[in-house]
């Protein structure tokens, strides 16, 4: 199998601390990869190494078998980041608007939508269920539609590879599993590869392929059906306190 | 003052800067505001009355200098100071804000000594601090409409990359989007707009005509593209019903365009809450 992400020895370090040491990590294309770990563990360092939104010192990274030094689709590439949650409410931009954005890196310099983009812009709203609120200004929805409207920002030029960070903080709970349900829907109608960086565990087993456990060390990577079959043990090693994984039918 | 308008050569110039920076300023203003950068406008108007009074100095101290516009010098050390901000910024990656008083505080200290050096405020230099009608020369219209031209094919062209590095940074350079090219043609053009903006609306109201439609529009706007026509509009709407009134009444251009500005705000402000209920 086609690997998506494949990731060599990357070690990374602010200042004096170590965030990530010797990472070895590969996401097969069509796997819906799960990245869990506590706070501080590297999760979002990884990502943003991933993205080029920092160097690692050591190591080296590929996207669809480039060097990410080299690599130029970013466009295959869709990014839903943590900082979703928190970016200025009083922007004056619409939900379509949002979404148009994601075409930026697709259509390059100087290049204005056309037909078949707005097409594309408005199918992406669809598919998230935000066509009603199409209108409307991004700070006037609940946490959980923004949510919605930046995977549309996401999947609207049509990503290969979808990158989420921790994209249920700040969402309802009544709609993390809706949305989780969605993330699955990519997956496996539209063949998406996706990476979700996430604290719930518990929910993600039940929607993933693969799991990664992360805690400054890559503890863990591997199928979930090897990663329901660790030990208690194994988890409270990385997580660094007692864990016990309970399968429930609830978000 | 149609009549007037027909007559004099120096209304008629007011007239064509006034309508061309009440449209590039509050449209450059739009991506200003949204940004929470209001701020660098003040700091590079401060920092383009150095170069006007260092113009000045130049026309007392050397007889050749007589002739020399000091709206070339203006734009020289705003574009110089827009750079200055760009390199504190990287240099003061955690204290980003801390820029804009370095660069305001070292605009005002190097005004007052070539000011000083100039042997004082003359009315030369009152007119670039209030602004003036009568002050715009036909050399003044020429360069500030290049601005313009740059200004707008610069805002079509890049209007989409704009849009995303405003709405959500990290995002557009995830996409590969050359943040820091498009922030540094940003900057130099905020800049230019300032020293153009100057001759009407004077150095110290000039970052209000890039912030006060801006700050109107985005109460009643649906939407980005909404916000930055609604801007030019009240932008457009303060300049020219502003040099009417100051031409009729006799009053300070760039006070009278400003508070017209802050007028159409506060309607914006009521009408909105009027609208809610």
């Amino acid at each position: 199998m086609d690997d998506i992400l494949r990731i060599e020895d990357v070690s990374f370090r602010y200042d004096d601390e170590d965030v990530l040491q010797h990472i070895h990590f590969r996401v097969p294309k069509g796997a819906f990869v799960g990245l869990v770990g506590p706070n501080g563990s590297g999760k979002s360092t990884l990502l943003k190494c991933i993205l080029r939104l920092l160097k690692p010192q050591t190591g080296r990274i590929f996207l669809f078998g480039t060097p990410i030094e080299q690599f130029k689709d970013w466009h295959k590439i869709g990014f839903v980041s943590q900082k979703a949650n928190s970016f200025n409410t009083g922007f004056p931009a619409t939900v379509y608007e949002v979404v148009a954005s994601g075409l930026a890196g697709k259509l390059g310099l100087f290049r204005r939508l056309k037909k078949s983009d707005e097409k594309a812009v408005y199918e992406a709203i669809d598919a998230v269920g935000m066509s009603p609120f199409i209108h409307r200004n991004i700070g006037e929805l609940s946490g959980g539609q923004q949510q919605r409207v930046f995977i549309a920002r996401a999947i609207v030029s049509q990503p290969e590879f979808l990158i989420l960070d921790e994209p249920t903080v700040g969402v309802d709970v009544h709609h993390v599993q809706s949305f989780y349900d969605m993330l699955e829907r990519l997956n496996k109608q539209h063949h998406m590869t996706l990476l979700l960086v996430t604290h719930d565990i518990g929910t993600i087993t039940e929607k993933v392929t693969h799991v990664a456990c992360l805690n400054k060390h890559l503890h863990f990577h591997g199928s979930v059906q090897q990663f329901a079959q660790l030990k208690t043990e194994d988890l409270a090693s990385f997580y660094g306190h007692h864990l016990h994984l309970l399968a429930h039918d609830h978000a | 003052m149609l009549e007037a308008l027909f007559q004099y050569e120096f209304l008629q110039n007011a007239f064509i800067v006034g309508i061309f920076i009440g449209l590039i300023a509050p449209l450059l203003g739009v991506f200003i505001v949204v940004r929470r950068l209001s701020l660098i406008a003040d700091a590079l108007s401060h920092v383009t009355l150095a170069g006007i009074a260092a113009s000045l100095l130049v026309q007392k101290t050397f007889v050749m200098g007589a002739t020399f516009n000091p709206i070339y010098l203006g734009m020289a050390f705003s574009v110089a100071g827009s750079l200055f901000i760009e390199k504190l910024r990287t240099v003061y990656k955690h204290y980003q804000e801390l820029a804009i008083p370095i660069i305001l505080s070292g605009g005002i200290g190097l005004s007052v000594i070539f000011i000083s050096l100039a042997d004082g405020f003359n009315t030369d230099l009152f007119s670039y601090l209030f602004g003036s009608v009568s002050a715009v020369s036909r050399t003044d219209v020429w360069t500030i409409s290049i601005i313009f031209f740059i200004v707008f094919a610069v805002i079509f062209l890049l209007y989409k990359e704009w849009f995303i590095l405003s709405f959500d940074e990290e995002y557009a350079q995830a996409s590969g989007v050359k943040v820091r090219v498009l922030h540094f043609v940003f900057i130099v053009l905020v800049a230019l707009v300032i020293a153009a903006s100057m001759r009407i609306v004077g150095i110290l109201l000039v970052s209000s005509l890039m912030t006060l439609p801006v700050a109107a529009s985005i109460r009643i706007a649906k939407g980005f593209k909404q916000a930055l026509w609604l801007s030019v509009l009240f932008g457009e709407l303060a300049v020219i019903v502003g040099l009417f009134l100051s031409y009729y009444l006799n009053l300070a251009p760039g006070g009278t365009i400003v508070l017209l500005a802050v007028c159409i705000l506060i309607g914006a402000i009521v009408w909105r809450k009027w609208k809610r209920g």
